[in-house]
């Protein structure tokens, strides 16, 4: 019951941030002192896969008494598919921190220390058990992404986090009011020990929150302004992980506490997702620039995920965790490719990048293979992911799997596109021949990015059938995660 | 002969030890050299807080079931003792923040006195148990306070300011007054406790004067429509006054508000609960629009009290014990971000020596990393969010609200959090996202004065702020003493 492993996947970032806050250090220091932070999470992250016991439900578990005038405590703890969200982000930040390093940041002692927090708050939004701190750790995610976008952000910055800030905290409040009216009807705040509710107003607070932050069509209109201004590290984070946060969200709190309004908003939640996986990927075939292929690709993915997250059968459980793992590493790894093209290049833009690939091998491979496995190509973990979910949510009805699979010939359209439009076609006028290939230290966070996703290629089931004690998702999400919680 | 009333020394020796160091900064001033006037001051004031502080931690300590004394006319219970402990708290801050403040010498032993005779005469005001002593308290601290606000008489402004507070705090004061008058008339009584007896509800005048009595607690707490005096006397006032009264004051009016309300007039909670619930929505529709446009961020901090007292209304309209411990706790948090939000404007005028707009906050983070941080997380409190007491608090209030049936009241108060985000964080944004040489500001010249005080001040509400999130159960538990003193049933 009481494990501090959970807690020190929480707090080892904070405390680094700090560290790396006060203490006056050179810019070069503060940068690898930020780096060993991350890898030593990812160590501790390693840990807690082998000790971790699949066939169980919530573990590391603790719970410490915050107040108990309304019964909300500090409560922390791991499931199978927590544990790998947990993962996902710890690696994405790593890797973040690592360009942030090679690209040798200005202001470091705020940089770092900012995205340790970040990681940090992540982290806590996968562990928290109970709805309070869940909420905590969620708008703790917003801080020190405001700053990062708008002070090391675009041209664009102050308009980017404006939308930002105006969407999410939209939603963010309207969770807020649900999270307090849940918590008072049930009288604990806590997770485990609260029970579910039929009222489809507290449901659609939870709903409003996930829906902007993921986001879902057509609560999108922050995202390219946010993809494109922040620094493409950001953007990796952002796109790979944080948006994660919004199916966690919608994958523990709001399907389970809520089986009833589940049902009746079914149809209408997977319509929106099918609308935005299609829009999303016409959008990115229509972008006129690395990153905004990127960001409306992801839009079209977390469509995808929650088409199956409410599909609400085994399939679609699984096949939307194997799926968020994925497109994190998929869409982080192409905004840290987009970045070093943007460094070579000066720009993102489609028509002035192109013939990369002359005199460029390794960029040329990285971004094929990455390209290739996000295009969802029989065989890569995408295929895996995205052909659970489309048989998922065949069961609700053939014509969601139907459009779920034209979308995949979307998604190879403009993953192709891209590919092409950036390694070959003429060599683009922003594109010098002393631009280098990518250096030793870029495939040094780029290598374990793609070969996670390769060995997840090979082994898709190491993350699809260890997300949920016993077999069945859909039961373990049925009985609200309580048979499994102790 | 009349007879003399026991007087229990014990519960009244707050006050009397911030009477005491405001007489004695007043003697001394006298005696002592110009050049240790200031200084004497500061510390005769520091130290009145902070023994009024200390007696009023050992009375809280000693005081159980509410009594009263002096003749019924104080209430001795941990409701006022507990907002005592934090008039003293922004007392003690208001005077780190006031040392180095640009001030002639010639007053400085007045203004000493003065803050703690406010600080006394707030002390009284929440300990008033009959319509005497209230309206005594009332203006023992607003005379005090009005002196303040126009003791500085070079800045531009600050003699304006403190006529305005004048007149309509003068205003104010007299609709207290009158309704005090009215509800006297009505029953006969001057104790809370005998009016809830005697209250005729369907006397006409007697709800006329609980409204009266409303509209005179409005005008302190700043609630809209009775703010209008806010903006200009928080903008033209000395900065630490104005820190010390956003605080102190609606610690005041907000505490002894609740204690009128639910003692003498608990019959009449589904009239008053209704006129609060919409005061609470016009202040926090007014507050929050209007500190959309303001340029000044004195201005801006006052329409943010305005929409603050909106909130704070949120959970005396709960009507129950947990709006009570709602209210308590929301004033920890909110008093030391408002104190510390003022102290760094403070120590931005003083660099310019110029209004503090937020053009000319522009790259202040940078320059100074730790007035910048912590203003940042003043405003992150102030707009709710986790990891500083404001979130905390807002959500208190919200679960008190919600648990009594206000559900669109918690939707006004999201809605007006979401509004105020855009000038919470247009603060943080030209302190870090935009560049003096952007907006062309010249540079103030040579390094900026040291004030290790006012940096303490900032240290200790940058503690309080962040630290009334994590030690959330401690501080519920005082205000869980505190808030039993009041009668719910």
């Amino acid at each position: 019951m009481d494990d501090w492993l959970t807690s020190i996947l929480i707090f080892l970032p904070v405390a680094g941030a700090f560290l790396c806050m006060l203490v006056p250090l050179e810019r070069f220091v503060v940068g690898s002192l930020a780096l060993l932070v991350a890898l030593v999470e990812v160590g501790f992250w390693i840990e807690s896969v082998i000790r971790f016991d699949f066939g169980a439900g919530l573990q590391f578990e603790q719970q410490v008494t915050w107040f108990s005038d309304l019964n909300v405590s500090y409560h922390v703890g791991l499931f199978g598919f927590s544990l790998w969200l947990v993962g996902l982000t710890t690696v994405v930040v790593a890797a973040a921190i690592a360009y942030a390093f090679w690209t040798g940041r200005d202001r470091a002692r705020a940089y770092y220390p900012l995205l340790l927090l970040l990681l940090g708050a992540t982290v806590g939004v996968f562990s928290s058990q109970d709805l309070l701190l869940f909420y905590v750790f969620f708008e703790a995610m917003l801080i020190p992404l405001y700053v990062l976008v708008g002070v090391w952000g675009g041209a664009g910055r102050l308009r980017a986090t404006f939308l930002i800030i105006a969407y999410t905290m939209a939603g963010s409040l309207l969770m807020l009011v649900a999270i307090i009216a849940l918590g008072l009807t049930h009288g604990t705040f806590d997770l485990i020990d609260s029970g579910t509710s039929d009222s489809s107003w507290i449901f659609l607070g939870f709903v409003a929150a996930f829906a902007v932050k993921a986001p879902l069509f057509p609560f999108h209109a922050w995202l390219p302004e946010a993809y494109r201004e922040a620094p493409p590290e950001v953007a990796a984070v952002l796109s790979g992980v944080i948006s994660k946060a919004a199916a966690f969200g919608f994958l523990r709190i709001a399907i389970p506490k809520f089986p009833g309004p589940t049902d009746d908003f079914r149809i209408v939640i997977l319509t929106l997702a099918a609308v935005g996986l299609v829009y999303g990927s016409l959008l990115a075939f229509r972008a006129p620039d690395v990153r905004g292929v990127i960001a409306y690709s992801s839009l079209a993915q977390m469509g995808l995920i929650t088409l199956g997250l409410f599909a609400g059968n085994d399939l679609g459980y699984d096949g939307a965790v194997l799926q968020m793992v994925v497109h994190g590493l998929v869409s982080a790894t192409l905004f840290l490719l987009a970045g070093g093209i943007e460094r070579r290049a000066a720009t993102g833009e489609l028509l002035l990048v192109g013939g990369m690939a002359r005199g460029r091998p390794i960029l040329a491979t990285m971004l094929m293979t990455t390209g290739v496995i996000a295009l969802a190509v029989p065989g890569s973990s995408a295929f895996a992911g995205e052909f659970l979910i489309l048989a998922g949510v065949f069961d609700r009805h053939w014509l969601y799997a139907a459009i779920g699979a034209a979308a995949i010939v979307l998604a190879a359209m403009y993953m192709l596109r891209l590919i092409s439009a950036v390694l070959h076609r003429e060599r683009g006028s922003a594109v010098s021949d002393a631009a280098l290939d990518l250096r030793p230290a870029e495939l040094g966070f780029l290598v374990p990015l793609v070969g996670l996703l390769l060995a997840l290629s090979v082994w898709p089931a190491a993350v699809s059938e260890h997300s949920f004690a016993g077999d069945d998702a859909s039961v373990v999400v049925q009985q609200n995660f309580r048979a499994a919680g102790r | 002969m009349i007879p003399r009333p026991d007087v229990d020394w014990y519960v009244l020796s707050p006050v009397l030890a911030l009477l005491a160091a405001a007489g004695l900064a007043l003697l001394l001033s006298v005696f002592v050299p110009r050049w240790a006037r200031r200084a004497t001051g500061a510390v005769l004031a520091t130290a009145g807080f902070a023994t009024a502080g200390v007696l009023a931690a050992f009375v809280f300590r000693d005081s159980g079931t509410p009594t009263f004394e002096v003749g019924d006319a104080v209430t001795r219970d941990r409701w006022a003792l507990y907002a005592q402990l934090l008039v003293c708290g922004a007392g003690v801050l208001a005077v780190l923040v006031s040392y180095a403040e640009r001030m002639p010498d010639d007053h400085i032993g007045e203004y000493y006195a003065l803050l703690a005779t406010a600080g006394a005469g707030m002390c009284f005001f929440v300990q008033a148990e009959n319509l005497m002593t209230l309206f005594l308290g009332l203006e023992w601290f607003s005379i005090c306070l009005y002196i303040l606000c126009a003791i500085d008489m070079q800045i531009v402004g600050s003699l304006e300011a403190g006529l305005k507070y004048l007149v309509i705090g003068a205003f104010g004061s007299a609709t207290l007054l009158f309704g005090s008058a009215l509800v006297y008339g009505s029953t006969g009584e001057l104790e809370f406790h005998a009016i809830a007896r005697e209250a005729q509800v369907d006397d006409a005048l007697f709800v006329a004067g609980v409204a009266m009595m409303l509209v005179g607690f409005g005008y302190k707490a700043s609630a809209a429509p009775f703010h209008q005096w806010t903006p200009d006397v928080y903008e033209g006032a000395p900065t630490p006054v104005t820190a010390f009264m956003s605080a102190a004051t609606k610690v005041a009016a907000l505490v002894v508000m609740l204690r009128v309300l639910r003692v003498a007039f608990p019959m009449e909670a589904h009239l008053w609960t209704v006129a609060l619930s919409v005061i609470a929505t016009v202040s926090l529709v007014i507050g929050n629009v209007a500190a959309l446009v303001q340029k000044g961020v004195k201005r801006m901090l006052a329409y943010s009290s305005v929409s603050n007292a909106g909130f704070m209304l949120i959970a005396i309209v709960a009507n129950s014990e947990l709006g009570a411990r709602a209210l308590l706790y929301y004033l920890v948090p909110y008093c030391a971000m408002s104190v510390g939000a003022f102290a760094v404007v403070a120590a931005r005028e003083r660099e310019l020596r110029a209004p503090v707009t937020l053009d000319n906050l522009a790259g202040f983070g940078w320059e100074r990393p730790f007035l910048g941080i912590a203003m940042w997380i003043f405003m992150l409190g102030f707009a709710g969010f986790p990891l500083t007491g404001g979130f905390l608090a807002k959500f208190y209030v919200f679960s008190a609200a919600y648990d009594s049936g206000w559900t669109w009241l918690v939707i006004v108060g999201a809605g007006a959090t979401l509004v105020s985000l855009y000038y919470y964080l247009g603060v943080v944004r030209a302190l870090y996202m935009r560049s003096p040489l952007e907006l062309r500001i010249a540079p103030a010249g040579g390094s900026p004065p040291r004030e290790t005080l006012l940096q303490t001040g900032v240290v200790l509400c940058v503690a309080v702020t962040v630290g009334s999130f994590f030690a959330a159960e401690p501080l519920i538990d005082l205000a869980r003493h505190a808030a039993e003193s009041i009668p719910f049933d």
